[in-house]
């Protein structure tokens, strides 16, 4: 049975709802304000209302190629993904159902190399990717994001898996179903929103990371994080250029992450209620 | 038969290998170096053998993207875009290889002596200048007239300092004078090094012993601070280049001094409110000999890595030579043509009335000396640097103590002492000091 709450208090929330939101989103709606932009009006203070020009991206687009840093972005993110679903499936789903003591420390040490900080192993991984010839090809990035997604991936479904009641699982053993029958036509099915959001995060942590995206490529497989960096400027003005290069760069992540909301916002609140 | 299409398969093979070498190109996003990306039709047309792969990042990324390649020889870059500070350390390092190979036609007598010091080591070039630059005072003509105040071609920084402190006074919205506050060894500490230099100051005495101590680092930091107090801008410890830059394009700034390659900028019609009224000095010294002026030149060097130097080889000399100076020229003006580098182009008449900086430009560019940059003797190279390889982490260090005073988080007196103190314990640990 839920409480009765007033009008008025609905209101409230609703539209301290929308501030909270608003302020956070406002970073990224001045970004797209400015990319209108000329840059002698963007450094000229705030002001909400653009000229409306497009001169910032057309001369965006006449200096590097949009497209081919699109592609690449979106072979890495979804590559990575698709590919840490692979591994990290199996994965919870022995820590979930098959649980030993040490199922925890483990857990527990691979969130741990999340907590490394990347430029501490740059030279390390660099000279592998060189020995591998995996420098600045999209093979090697993609094996990049999906390590370093992987953890939070296998923790992600983990908490998803853990929701799943066991005795699902031991009813399909009953029936005869083999490992992989139960890993593919039993739990992953159930896990379905969970796996959803999983992939949604996972494309977009992989979409937006720009350390080894920038350090690990030089044209052939450079995605859009070293798209907007190539739009920063120590002597010259660029803060139009750099706003309409970030709207495009973030514009496919952002449509996408509208259109999945439900989806997400299902997913990340799945088990959060009991 | 058989045999002629082994061989001719192997010769087409061979001539495509031969067609398809690709040199990539480590670059920063500055007006000249995105210009010479649009003109590269001519070099490939010129060498249809070679194809050029560009990659362009922001300068601290792209110091450490170059830095991790060309330390573990990874061998992605065939050319990178370096400055003067980097090319003495890895000269030395033996990263990067002699210029030696420019061609008949190169002239390397013509580039500015003072650029060509700056990127030699025992008498090898081992790097291309693209463009030059120093540091000079711009200044506004008419807020000076206003004022009943004439600069001098070579200022003082007692006059700059009365100056800029006469016009905040008289004019409620204009700031006496903008300097860079922003912390960073390539932001506030360029300039603040450059004019301690002119102040008698050194980073080093001749046995690598921090001199943050001594009463002319207290000269400096005391004058900058308290100058920036009476006649600066508002929240001056966060500008850099381009933060005044802005401002004073937009009327805001008496006085700027900064790069000489801010000229073309601020005399631009279309960015600039104020094109027609910038007047150029010389930066201001103390009567010690030196100037608080700077030396850069943003080079193009060939890592010892690159699989493909004659090819990287031909690319510099055709992106620095005399022919590519006429050739932006020809194609955009002689106000776009990238300065500093060739004495040539300062004797050119039609360069002199396009860009009225032109003169100034080179007196500042021949009034920096990287090889013997400091009042006293010190044992290191570079004006606005120190070039050794610790410097960037150490200057940076420094230029956030420097700027924290600025905001007036700290004192003077207690910046200098902590800068001091780091000093001695980095230069300690790097066995600087025995």
């Amino acid at each position: 049975m839920s409480r009765a709450v007033s009008t008025q208090t609905k209101f409230g929330w609703t539209i301290a709802a929308w501030l909270v939101a608003l302020l956070i989103f406002f970073p990224i709606l001045y970004t797209i304000i400015t990319s209108f932009k000329t840059e002698t009006e963007a450094i000229a203070g705030f002001d909400l209302i653009p000229s409306g020009t497009l001169q910032s991206y057309a001369e965006v687009e006449a200096q590097n190629s949009y497209f081919k840093f699109f592609v690449n972005s979106v072979i890495l993110s979804v590559g990575s993904t698709l590919l840490a679903l692979i591994v990290a499936i199996p994965a919870a789903w022995s820590m979930a159902f098959a649980p030993t003591n040490r199922t925890k420390d483990i857990l527990m040490w691979m969130l741990s190399t999340k907590m490394m900080p990347a430029a501490a192993v740059l030279v390390p991984i660099y000279l592998l990717f060189r020995d591998a010839g995996l420098l600045d090809s999209r093979v090697g990035l993609t094996l990049m994001l999906m390590l370093i997604n992987l953890p939070i991936v296998i923790w992600m479904l983990y908490t998803y898996f853990r929701e799943i009641p066991g005795e699902i699982l031991e009813a399909s053993r009953m029936d005869g179903a083999s490992l992989w029958n139960e890993i593919v036509y039993v739990l992953t099915p159930m896990a379905v929103p969970g796996i959803a959001s999983t992939m949604l995060l996972n494309i977009i942590l992989a979409w937006n990371e720009a350390f080894w995206t920038l350090r690990l490529t030089t044209t052939n497989a450079a995605p859009l994080t070293a798209f907007i960096a190539s739009f920063s400027s120590p002597q010259g003005l660029f803060w139009a250029k750099l706003s309409a290069a970030s709207t495009l760069a973030i514009a496919p992540i952002l449509i996408m992450g509208w259109f999945s909301q439900r989806q997400l916002v299902r997913g990340l609140t799945f088990g959060a209620v009991k | 038969m058989i045999r002629t299409l082994i061989l001719s398969a192997t010769a087409s093979l061979l001539a495509f290998a031969a067609h398809a070498e690709t040199i990539t190109i480590a670059t920063v996003n500055n007006g000249d170096m995105i210009r010479m990306q649009k003109l590269t039709d001519d070099f490939t047309s010129k060498n249809p053998d070679i194809e050029l792969n560009w990659v362009t990042l922001e300068e601290n990324v792209l110091r450490e993207r170059v830095t991790t390649d060309i330390a573990t020889k990874g061998g992605q870059y065939d050319v990178m875009t370096i400055g003067t500070y980097e090319v003495p350390i890895w000269a030395k390092q033996n990263w990067l290889l002699p210029l030696d190979n420019l061609g008949d036609d190169y002239d390397v007598a013509d580039i500015i002596p003072a650029i060509a010091g700056g990127l030699s080591v025992d008498g090898k070039l081992y790097a291309a200048p693209f463009y030059g630059e120093s540091s000079f005072v711009m200044y506004r003509k008419d807020l000076f007239e206003k004022a009943g105040l004439t600069m001098p071609d070579a200022p003082t920084w007692d006059f700059v300092g009365e100056a800029a402190r006469k016009i905040k006074a008289d004019n409620t919205d204009v700031n006496g004078i903008c300097l860079r506050g922003k912390a960073g060894w390539g932001e506030n500490m360029a300039f603040l090094t450059a004019m301690s230099n002119s102040f008698g100051a050194r980073w080093f005495d001749e046995n690598w012993q921090p001199q943050f101590d001594q009463p002319e680092w207290k000269e400096t930091l005391e004058f900058y601070v308290n100058l920036m107090k009476d006649a600066g801008p508002q929240g001056a410890s966060s500008n850099g280049f381009n933060e005044n830059l802005a401002l004073f394009q937009q009327g805001k700034c008496a006085m700027w001094i900064d790069a000489t390659v801010a000229a073309s900028f601020v005399t631009n019609p279309t960015d600039s409110t104020v094109a027609d009224k910038v007047g150029f000095a010389l930066a201001p010294d103390k009567g010690l000999g030196k100037r608080g002026n700077w030396l850069w030149a943003w080079s193009l060097g060939i890592p010892a890595g690159s699989q493909k130097a004659d090819a990287a080889q031909k690319f510099v000399s055709w992106a620095t030579s005399k022919a590519y100076l006429e050739l932006v020229a020809s194609k955009e003006g002689w106000a776009n043509v990238p300065p500093g580098t060739r004495t040539s182009l300062y004797e050119n008449p039609e360069y002199q009335k396009a860009a009225p900086f032109a003169k100034m430009t080179l007196d500042s560019i021949n009034a920096a000396d990287p090889n013997n940059p400091t009042v006293k003797p010190v044992p290191y190279t570079g004006v606005q640097f120190v070039a050794i390889p610790e410097f960037q982490g150490l200057g940076t260090t420094v230029g956030q103590l420097f700027s924290a005073a600025l905001a007036g988080q700290m004192s003077v007196d207690d910046a200098l002492a902590q800068a001091q103190q780091v000093s001695v314990r980095e230069m300690t640990r790097s066995g600087y000091i025995k």
